[in-house]
C-alpha cells in the first residue's frame, strides 16, 4: 500500500504549499495560478514578491505544458505524459520544483541553453533577452528559449536541474528555481 | 470595422482599439498558452488601419502580468506600430507600470531599446 502519511510528512518537511502531479492541461493551469494568487494574497504576501512568485510559476507551467506536447508528439507520448511540480515556502523565500520526462536526445539542447543562462550576470540576460526577443524564432510552443532567461533575470538567482536517465529513450528533468526578496541594485 | 474591441480573461487582456480615434488599448493579464493566436486578430486589425492611419495613434498599455511567449507577440504589435509610425501617424506608446513593480518598468525599457516609437513610461499608484 502507498504509504500516504511518508508522502504528506516529506511534504510537511519541505514546506511545501502546494503540489500536483499528473497532466498539465491549460484548465489546471489556471486553476494553479489562482490558487497560488488567493494564498499569497491570504498570506498577505508583499505586492512586489507576490507579482515575482506569480510571473516565475506562469512561465514554469507553461515550460511543463509545452514540454508535455513534445513527449505526446514522440512515439513514448502514451506512458509519460505527466509531470509533478511543488511550490514551497520557508520564511521569506519560495521554491518551485517541476520534473517532467525529456528524450534523451533533447538534453544536450537544454543544457547547453540553462548553463548559457546560468553563465550571465544581471546586464547580460537583459541582453541576451533583448536579443532572443528579437531575433529569436516564435512558436506555436512559447516564447522560442525566453522562458528560462526571463525567469533567471526575475529571479536573480541560478537555474538548479538535474537530469536522471531513466532508459536509453528518456530521462527525467528537475528543475529548481528559488524566488528570493530581491536584493537592491 | 471601426472598432475592434474584446473582453478580458483570466488570461488575456481587454484590447480595444479605435480605428476612427486612433487609440489603441491594452489591459489586464497576457499570459495565454498561446499567444499568436490571441493577438493575430489585433496584428491584422494594425494592418488594416495601416492604410488610413490617423494623423497621432496613441497606445496605452496597462499589463499586470506578461508572459515570455506574449513578449514576442506584443513585440509585433509593436513593431506593426513602428511601421505606421514611419508611415506618418504620430504614434505614442504609453507603457503602465505600477509604483512597485520593477520588472514591469523594465519591460517597458526592453521594447522603447527594440522599438523606434516614442515611448513614456508612466508609473500607476495602486
Amino acid at each position: 500500500m502507498v504509504d500516504v502519511f511518508d508522502i504528506y510528512d516529506k511534504m510537511e518537511r519541505n514546506n511545501i504549499l502546494l503540489s500536483f502531479k499528473g497532466e498539465i492541461t491549460s484548465d489546471l493551469l489556471t486553476s494553479i495560478l489562482q490558487i497560488m494568487e488567493n494564498k499569497m494574497d491570504n498570506m498577505q504576501e508583499e505586492p512586489k514578491m507576490k507579482k515575482k512568485v506569480y510571473n516565475v510559476l506562469v512561465e514554469c507551467l507553461q515550460n511543463l505544458y509545452h514540454h508535455l506536447d513534445d513527449m505526446a508528439d514522440s512515439d513514448q507520448g502514451d506512458k509519460i505524459r505527466s509531470a509533478i511540480f511543488m511550490i514551497g515556502k520557508l520564511e521569506t523565500k519560495y521554491s518551485i520544483f517541476t520534473g517532467n520526462y525529456i528524450l534523451n536526445e533533447n538534453i544536450k539542447g537544454l543544457k547547453t541553453r540553462l548553463d548559457e543562462v546560468n553563465s550571465l550576470n544581471k546586464e547580460e540576460l537583459k541582453e541576451y533577452y533583448k536579443k532572443v526577443l528579437n531575433n529569436g524564432e516564435m512558436s506555436l510552443k512559447g516564447g522560442g528559449g525566453l522562458g528560462m532567461i526571463d525567469i533567471a533575470r526575475k529571479t536573480g538567482e541560478k537555474l538548479e536541474y538535474n537530469f536522471l536517465e531513466i532508459d536509453n529513450k528518456v530521462s527525467f528533468f528537475t528543475l529548481n528555481i528559488k524566488v528570493t526578496q530581491q536584493q537592491q541594485n | 470595422m471601426d472598432k475592434y474591441a474584446i473582453e478580458g480573461t483570466p488570461k488575456t487582456p481587454s484590447i480595444s482599439f479605435d480605428l476612427n480615434g486612433g487609440v489603441l488599448e491594452i489591459k489586464g493579464r497576457s499570459i495565454p498558452e498561446n499567444s499568436i493566436e490571441f493577438y493575430k486578430p489585433l496584428v491584422d486589425s494594425l494592418d488594416k488601419y495601416s492604410s488610413s492611419a490617423k494623423p497621432a495613434t496613441t497606445v496605452n498599455v496597462q499589463l499586470e502580468y506578461f508572459n515570455t511567449s506574449s513578449s514576442k507577440c506584443i513585440l509585433d504589435v509593436f513593431k506593426k506600430l513602428e511601421g505606421i509610425h514611419k508611415g506618418g501617424s504620430a504614434v505614442t506608446i504609453n507603457w503602465h507600470y505600477e509604483e512597485d513593480d520593477e520588472d514591469m518598468l523594465e519591460a517597458g525599457e526592453d521594447y522603447q531599446a527594440i522599438i523606434n516609437v516614442p515611448f513614456k513610461m508612466v508609473m500607476v499608484n495602486e
